[in-house]
């Protein structure tokens, strides 16, 4: 969210405030940040490196650490996809057709983020726990959903339920429906219409939204924690594998792998920032124009 | 005559199936587990229900979530808005690289966030070494739960505030100003007001997330029972002793928590949209 337009350089209304307040507010703000994010965020790298490179890349290289890294692209491998279809499809409905209770569906869908990761991973340990509603059933039949594979995807599933629904939704209803109603009434097939028409438009808040929820997919703690177990080299993620190697005294190790996690953040952010930027430049809504206005598009470079 | 039928006409096709997945897909994934919850917690007897979740442990585990996540909230409220106001209104070196950052806590995952700030605020930590000679302990106490949740909810008061900041009406401002009022004047009587809902939907949303946060807290507090569990840590406990009504009990108190919030955010929403489309008039 990058204002372009900054009032004070301007010369505008901020512009009158006394200097003194201007170098105070500035002062406050950077050392707030500075303090309570900054430093933290420096401070993983610098305990990642405290021992040296070859301790930072042994401690990357044990095999339970491997492992972790595995699980974590195993889990984002279903999770991401699964979510961005139910996204697309759900975007769709809402964004494309005008029906009763559409309020509350958005609503639903909006639930995941105000519930605590603990209570997501909770709701199916009660399900498919020892002692859950499905627990019986499941220990006859030998399958093991909690502190296993299945248990930590279905977790994930449920964190990162609404992070590519809730970009394309509004993008997708700002764009309209006279594209795809001109489409559909020249005989475009409905996956024609969406690939060829709705899709060109909306890619990069899809890609936005595909994105963030990888983050979140990949970074996932609470929710997972609670359904893992913590077997190690089987059922420990990568942010589980940073709380065993600090709750070992580890924290190289911990930070070699906070390191790796917060990599991931960075480039999260730098895709951000370069969707933003390229995509403002590039995301016109398709929509009918008057011809004037059809031909302003492209005449710019 | 459309009115009685529940969805409108239209000519693009898919409305079944893509409305089918999404709720079939929604049911399963979310709606039927958080009912299980719902309904584990409903077979306790209500008594038996009320003493799990108002047993001193649970009391005092609500009191830091509620007590830590409001004070996080105001501190984020605070400094959130001056962050916002330099942004919009000031420029000066780095400025931009300052507005990218500020979404850094949303991509980061929380493990990272509570070892680094456990790490950090230790006595012997970067930062830790020097508030020790102060006496002011940081890790291991309430202090650094607030400290946890101040930074995982430093977006939300931003980036609500911001847009609004940035369409204050000028000419109000001006014209109080022209009219002799002093730049405190105009900035509680003009921007205040018509920034407040953005302020109450940015700390509504900061105070949600810091509820119910588990991550970044659990590596700094220190977890003693009665003076630094959180509620949610609680629950992983009861978990992990096998107690899962016990957890269910204290997973419904949190889950009607957050649609309290919910319902709260919604309506500051709402107060929200109202303000910017009255201010056109």
């Amino acid at each position: 969210m990058t204002l372009a337009a900054n009032p004070a350089a301007a010369g505008g209304v901020g512009a009158t405030a006394a200097p003194w307040a201007r170098t105070a507010l500035i002062v406050v703000s950077l050392t707030f940040l500075t303090l309570i994010l900054i430093v933290p965020v420096v401070s993983v790298v610098g305990y990642a490196f405290s021992e040296g490179w070859e301790h930072y890349l042994a401690a990357l290289r044990a095999p339970d650490t491997i492992a972790a890294i595995q699980l974590t692209l195993l889990t984002a491998l279903i999770v991401v996809p699964i979510n961005t279809i139910f996204g697309v499809a759900a975007a769709w409905a809402i964004a494309k057709f005008d029906f009763r209770g559409k309020h509350m569906l958005i609503t639903l869908i909006d639930l995941p983020f105000s519930v605590s990761p603990v209570i997501a991973g909770l709701v199916f340990v009660l399900l498919f726990g020892a002692q859950g509603w499905l627990g019986p059933w499941l220990d006859t039949h030998d399958i093991s959903i909690i502190f296993a594979f299945p248990g930590i995807v279905l977790a994930t599933l449920l964190v990162t339920f609404p992070y590519v629904a809730r970009e394309l939704i509004p993008v997708m209803q700002m764009q309209g429906r006279e594209a795809e109603e001109a489409a559909v009434s020249l005989g475009a097939r409905g996956f024609t219409t969406f690939f060829r028409v709705t899709l060109p438009s909306v890619r990069w808040a899809l890609l936005y939204g595909i994105i963030l929820c990888n983050a979140r997919a990949m970074g996932e703690f609470g929710a997972v924690a609670v359904v893992s177990g913590h077997i190690r080299g089987s059922t420990t993620t990568m942010p589980l594998q940073v709380e065993i190697l600090y709750n070992e005294y580890d924290l190289t190790g911990a930070f070699a792998v906070a390191s790796l996690l917060m990599l991931l953040a960075l480039v999260t952010m730098l895709a951000k920032t370069l969707i933003e930027l390229y995509g403002a430049r590039r995301r016109r809504p398709l929509r009918v124009r008057p011809p004037a206005d059809v031909g302003a598009e492209h005449r710019r470079p | 005559m459309q009115a009685h039928r529940w969805v409108q006409p239209s000519v693009l096709p898919g409305f079944g199936l893509t409305l089918g997945f999404t709720g079939a897909f929604l049911a399963a994934i979310v709606l039927i587990p958080i009912a299980a919850l719902v309904l584990k917690g409903a077979s306790l007897p209500f008594s038996e229900f009320w003493r799990i979740a108002t047993e001193p442990r649970a009391l005092a585990s609500y009191r830091l979530t509620f007590g830590a996540s409001l004070l996080a909230a105001s501190l984020n409220a605070v400094f959130g808005f001056i962050i916002a106001w330099t942004l919009v209104r000031y420029s000066f070196p780095g400025r931009r690289l300052v507005d990218a950052i500020i979404d850094l806590p949303f991509a980061l995952p929380t493990a990272v966030s509570g070892i680094a700030l456990a790490t950090v605020f230790a006595p012997q930590g970067w930062l830790g070494r020097w508030l020790a000679p102060l006496g002011i302990q940081v890790a291991y106490t309430w202090i650094g739960v607030v400290v946890a949740l101040t930074l995982i909810g430093l977006p939300f008061v931003v980036r609500s505030v911001q847009p609004a900041l940035a369409e204050v009406d000028k000419t109000l401002e001006e014209a109080a100003e022209s009219l002799g009022a002093s730049a405190w004047t105009s900035f509680r009587r003009v921007i205040l007001p018509a920034v407040a809902p953005s302020l109450a939907t940015g700390f509504a949303l900061a105070l949600a997330r810091a509820i119910g946060e588990y991550g970044s807290v659990i590596f700094i507090a220190g977890n003693l029972p009665m003076r630094t569990e959180i509620t949610p840590l609680l629950i992983v406990i009861k978990l992990e002793q096998f107690d899962y009504l016990g957890a269910a009990a204290l997973g419904l108190v949190m889950l009607m928590m957050s649609f309290l919030m919910l319902l709260t955010i919604n309506a500051l929403q709402g107060w929200r949209a109202r303000r910017a489309t009255g201010r056109g008039r």
